[in-house]
């Protein structure tokens, strides 16, 4: 019962804070220079004219109005139209938020069980030298920046090997080899650095369960190491587990965003890299409200599993 | 009788930085025969435990076994391999630790992990180990043998734990049981009953058994030889009885000196200064956490709280974990706003919070904190520490400030070099000394001393003792004294109050403690702490931690685990306080004849 | 007030090289390795300008994406200039933004936590919750929302740096100092009677300040990567001056030569960062001791 309750405080704090972030990009973007009409109209545009166009876009009203018509329509589905091409946000990211999830599922389907294997191997031979080996590689691969690995991938797999192509066109046909072939460079990319934050995290989290006395118990129980990892530290340390692979997955937020522009990838961080560029507030606004909720779902699973972990909450 | 097990020449090491090897364990020899137990005593440090996990051929990491031979029964445990060592563990050589709250896994029930050893090697069927496992919930006297095994580890109370962990070591019959502080995290009434359950079975079962320990009353009550160990080494083996009557090392001497503080001579207190208003006196206090609307309180710790401390006296404030005594310094210092009741000093109005105070009221009482590994900050030198409130208080600097500083040092028999020396990097003991010289540089009229020795061990607790009673005699400080340990109280206190549960059940004039009747709770406390001579834990009364459910508001709050309870009387109307004849108050329906009658006949 | 009883900062001097010692003998190899790459990437950040053989901005070469050669040691660039100068000037671009960057942030997020922490009450509630919306939102895409209201200069591109990265410092921090403001000797100080101020600066303060400066690191490293990766994209630091991304970015038609003016940043980046990676790794963390048996 207290976990529901528990579970639910968690809810209502994440849609508290996306409401708090709305509101903050919202003013954010109104304290952009110059208003929509202008900017739409261009230079030359009469000063009539642009005051007829603010009149149309309701660019008159007091910012609060505006904030609540944006909002509603934002929870309705209609956030505005694009400034630049004229069609309506929500068809633009309708189009292309299946193509970042499918490229991020991909991701998070390859990643998972590699960093669950380097994260649980680390741990049960820690401060052997294949865990000091996987520390140094994992540090060094977070802290290399996405471009960077996306970069030399192409230069490696694309213009030195030529395997694998250097820009990601979606195949027509949906048969496994080209998906794989198609894929295959942006989903190294994205994996090099989730993987490394995932191993580490759960590296971490399966560690902190080895130093419990119980563990030491089993050992002294005679029980085989197998028993005592799969019977004994897994199933304590699943909560945390999930906990560090959805608070990794973040990681992929801002991955994307670099990923789908070098490799012309049309998903909505693309878009929103060309929303920003071309200061195309509406789309703009709109692009960060689904990066953000994707974020807080995450963070979400992350707390319930941390809830679920406690066997005191979760038994009670 | 055959040998059990030998160990000879034991060497331990723990790799030190640059792979240098530091000895832990140095050279240690003793076996057991077969049906007996060895007491490894010895205090934290000593390797005591380390030893102990080594008879399974297991070493914490970090450390290993660098030399010496270990024998249990046929078996050198030292020479067996990884899968042979699998074996010997959890089926010839058993453990009990420590803190079982811990050492069961919290998400397995209580059966699956008391049985896995036996299930998983083949040694029966799950139907014959559950079977046997009830018969040892039985013999251990576990409340709800048959269903208890189907519970969590956070549904049983920690004795209990402690009990099911002794039940999970004998479900293989092992040759050696390994019991490490089974009763250290326990409290003293729960920790007698844990200890019988244990006595009977090693007895029943003619368990050879290790019994790890750092107290030596509970070890006289067990053990048939003792090792006394000290920095990795033995200082002292024998019969029991040898080391207990006629012990040669010196160790073991101060050792028996600090297990029993009420023999030693402490100088007397200051004389009272007659006619002076008393120093600190508090009627009907209530105090506790969390403010409701209508300005009640949430959870009321402390509940009609009476006390009178005279100029120069001590009083000691006991009770188990849970019983409010932390709380009633936390009132007293100001930390704490009580939600009824005044605190009058020298006959004068406290205000209730600490911004409210001043500055010299703020001097005249100060407040000494348990662990002085967090009462005092690490990143400070011994003379910052102390040159503090000498700068706040009486805005010392330069010459003055060192002087004083030194006078301090000296008080607490440090040198005045140790000014320089940063605090994390002292022991326990000299930082407690610190804790309690940051104490006196206010020049208090009173000090509060929360638990100040329980984190220590026993001999160096011992010295903080003594010393704080010398300096009592040549500051005439007033001293507030809370402790668990009522043997401690005993000896540095004038006057003792006990608190059960938030109520204070017993108050008086120490002297007055030393003998029947007390209340029922003060009876069960007095007759729980562990004696040095054997024979104790057979005598003493059976205790009674039995339900933790509170009574209703206002009945007697140790009735549910009271053995004299009257029905009909005790759980309809609250108890009342009356004076016994020798000045104590007891908060209690039975009279003294009564109490008297039934707490002297089974001494 | 406390120089009085602080003697062993006078004997620091005379042992400072044994104290260094000591820190480099405790270090394992791969911290070893990040300490040369963290003094090294300062060292050419602070003094790379005087080492520079050209401007940066000069068209010096004869030919675009030259190879490595003795007159150009790293070669050209895709306008002909010179790779290692531009290296040079785009390191203290990187770093230095990157070093206020997270100064700013860790500093404004410790002075924060300690005021939320030990004023407790409403005032702790609002700047929590604000500190958690702000983490909400993603690092990169709030650059990108700040960098398309407010531009892409230099003192704003640090300023955005370090209001995305406050949230992170403020969280620990804070974490920090709520733990340290119930320590038994804050309570202590307390029941003396000392001010707010006092408790802040002489017992809060000084035991956050190992785990702040571990924590500064991080930012670092997270500033180098959000900022390199925003010049990357063409939205960071913007021409004529260049950090590392940028570099990356104008030089990308050189991958097919696999030309040095496009490695040479890219391994610079990755040195830096993974320098201060292995070295904060290296360090004892105060942080998590568990110190155990």
């Amino acid at each position: 019962m207290r976990v529901g309750l528990l579970i639910l405080k968690r809810l209502g704090a994440a849609l508290l804070t996306l409401w708090l972030v709305s509101l903050l990009v919202f003013i954010l973007s109104s304290m952009l220079p110059g208003d929509a009409a202008s900017e739409m109209l261009g230079q030359s545009a009469t000063p009539e004219a642009v005051a007829a166009l603010r009149l149309k876009l309701g660019l008159d009203q007091p910012l609060y109005v505006r904030y609540f018509q944006w909002l509603f329509g934002l929870m309705s589905g209609h956030p505005g139209q694009s400034m630049i091409s004229g069609l309506p946000v929500a068809e633009i990211i309708g189009t292309r938020l299946p193509k970042s999830l499918f490229l991020a599922g991909l991701t998070a389907l390859v990643s998972v069980p590699v960093a669950l294997t380097i994260g649980i191997v680390s741990a049960i031979y820690r401060n052997s030298f294949i865990d000091r080996a996987l520390n140094v590689m994992t540090l060094s691969m977070v802290a290399v920046p996405e471009f960077l690995v996306a970069t030399l991938s192409v230069l490696v797999f694309a213009v030195s090997l030529r395997w694998l192509p250097a820009l990601t066109i979606i195949p027509d046909v949906a048969d496994p080899a080209s998906i794989a072939r198609a894929y295959a460079l942006p989903v190294m990319t994205l994996c090099f650095v989730v993987v490394a934050q995932m191993a580490r995290m759960t590296r971490a989290a399966v560690a902190d369960q080895l130093d419990q006395p119980y563990v030491e118990m089993a050992v002294l129980k005679g029980l085989t190491k197998p028993r005592v990892i799969l019977r004994h530290v897994l199933p304590n340390a699943t909560g945390p587990i999930v906990n560090a692979v959805a608070l990794s997955l973040s990681y992929l937020l801002g991955g994307v965003v670099i990923v789908e522009t070098v490799f012309n990838y049309p998903g909505v961080a693309s878009l929103i890299v060309d929303a920003v560029t071309s200061r195309d507030m509406p789309l703009l606004l709109a692009c960060t409200m689904v990066f953000c909720t994707a974020y807080m779902v995450l963070v979400l699973i992350a707390d319930v599993a941390a809830i679920l972990a406690n066997p005191r909450l979760a038994r009670s | 009788m055959a040998v059990a097990v030998n160990v000879s020449h034991l060497k331990v090491a723990a790799r030190g930085e640059g792979g240098m090897p530091i000895p832990i364990i140095r050279d240690v020899s003793f076996s057991i025969k077969k049906g007996e137990v060895l007491a490894l005593i010895g205090e934290s440090g000593s390797g005591k435990s380390t030893i102990a996990l080594s008879l399974m051929g297991y070493t914490r990491p970090g450390l290993e076994v660098v030399g010496g031979r270990i024998q249990v029964g046929d078996q050198d445990v030292l020479a067996l391999k990884s899968d042979e060592l699998r074996a010997l563990r959890g089926k010839t050589v058993a453990y009990v630790a420590q803190s079982a709250a811990a050492s069961f896994n919290p998400v397995v029930r209580i059966m699956d992990q008391v049985i896995e050893t036996a299930v998983t090697t083949q040694m029966c069927t799950r139907a014959v180990a559950e079977a046997k496992a009830i018969g040892l919930f039985k013999s251990l006297a576990l409340p709800n043998p048959e269903t208890l095994g189907q519970r969590y580890p956070h549904e049983v109370s920690g004795g209990q734990l402690q009990r099911l962990m002794a039940a999970m070591a004998l479900m293989a019959d092992p040759a050696l049981v390994i019991f490490d502080e089974p009763t250290t995290a326990l409290d003293v009434t729960t920790q007698i009953e844990v200890l019988r359950a244990f006595k009977a079975a090693v007895k029943e079962r003619g368990v050879t058994a290790v019994y790890v320990s750092h107290d030596l009353a509970v070890v006289a009550q067990i053990a048939d030889q003792i090792v006394v160990l000290q920095h990795g080494e033995v200082r002292e083996a024998g019969q029991r009885d040898q080391i207990l009557h006629e012990p040669d090392a010196d160790y073991t001497q101060s050792l028996m000196q600090a297990a029993q503080p009420e023999k030693r001579v402490r100088p007397s207190p200051a004389k009272a200064l007659g006619t002076m208003a008393p120093i600190l006196q508090i009627k009907g206090m209530k105090a506790g956490y969390g403010k409701a609307r209508d300005g009640s309180l949430q959870k009321t710790v402390l509940d009609n709280i009476d006390l009178t401390i005279e100029p120069g006296r001590a009083l000691g404030i006991i009770g188990e974990s849970g019983s409010g005594k932390s709380t009633l310094a936390r009132v007293i210092a100001g930390m704490l706003p009580p939600a009824a009741g005044q605190v009058c000093f020298y006959g004068e109005v406290l205000p209730p919070s600490l911004r409210a105070r001043s500055r010299d009221q703020l001097r005249r009482i100060q407040i000494v904190f348990q662990n002085a590994d967090t009462a005092i900050n690490p990143a400070q030198t011994v003379g910052e520490v102390l040159a503090r409130p000498l700068q706040f208080y009486y805005g010392l600097k330069g010459q003055a400030l060192t002087k004083r500083v030194n006078e301090l040092l000296d008080l607490i028999r440090m040198p005045s070099s140790s000014a320089d020396r940063l605090c994390r990097k002292m022991s326990g003991g000299q930082k407690q000394r610190v804790n309690l010289a940051r104490a006196l540089a206010a020049k208090p009229d009173l000090i509060l001393c929360d638990e100040v020795t329980s984190a220590l061990d026993s001999v160096v607790a011992a010295a903080i003792l003594d010393l704080m009673a010398e300096l009592r005699h040549e500051l005439n400080l007033t001293y507030v004294f809370i402790s668990h340990d009522i043997s401690a109280v005993r000896a540095v206190c004038d006057d003792i109050m006990v608190l059960y549960a938030g109520t204070q059940v017993e108050a008086g004039q120490s002297q007055a403690f030393k003998s029947a009747p007390y209340h029922p709770y003060t009876d069960l406390l007095i007759s729980s702490v562990p004696q040095l001579r054997r024979g104790w834990l057979e005598e003493a009364r059976p205790g009674s931690s039995g339900a933790q459910a509170q009574p209703e508001d206002g009945l007697c709050r140790f009735l549910p685990r009271c053995s004299l309870k009257i029905p009909g009387l005790c759980d309809t109307m609250p108890a009342p306080r009356h004076a016994l004849t020798d000045g104590r108050n007891i908060l209690c329906h039975l009279d003294e004849p009564s109490l008297r009658a039934a707490q002297l006949e089974t001494v | 007030m406390r120089k009085s009883y602080s003697l062993d900062a006078e004997a620091l001097p005379q042992d400072g090289l044994a104290v260094a010692e000591r820190a480099w003998k405790s270090l394992s190899i791969s911290g070893r390795v990040g300490l040369v790459l963290v003094i090294f990437w300062l060292f050419i950040a602070v003094f790379g300008a005087f080492l520079s053989p050209y401007s940066p901005s000069a068209f010096v070469a004869d030919d675009v994406f030259l190879p490595m050669s003795a007159a150009h040691w790293l070669g050209s660039d895709y306008l002909g200039r010179d790779t290692l100068s531009r290296v040079l000037s785009g390191t203290r671009y990187t770093v230095g933004l990157a070093f206020f960057g997270a100064l700013l942030a860790s500093a404004t997020g410790t002075f924060l936590a300690l005021y939320a922490a030990v004023s407790q009450g409403v005032l702790d509630e609002v700047i929590s919750r604000l500190m958690d919306t702000l983490i909400s939102i993603p690092s990169k895409i709030f650059a990108l929302v700040l960098v398309a209201v407010f531009g892409a200069s230099l003192p704003l591109l640090l300023l955005t740096a370090a209001i995305i990265y406050l949230p992170g410092s403020y969280r620990i921090a804070r974490a920090l100092a709520v733990n340290l403001n119930s320590m038994d000797y804050v309570e202590v100080a307390r029941v003396r009677g000392e001010r707010k101020l006092y408790i802040v600066f002489h017992e809060i303060l000084p035991n956050m300040l190992n785990p702040m400066m571990a924590d500064f690191g991080l930012r670092f490293v997270f500033v180098v990567l959000l900022l390199s990766g925003m010049s990357f994209l063409g939205l960071g630091v913007q021409p004529p001056a260049a950090d590392l991304g940028s570099l990356v970015r104008e030089n990308m038609s050189g991958l097919q030569d696999i030309a040095p003016a496009i490695l040479a940043p890219a391994i610079a980046i990755a040195t830096l960062t993974i320098g201060v990676n292995l070295l904060i790794d290296a360090l004892p963390q105060s942080g998590n001791g568990k110190g155990g048996h």
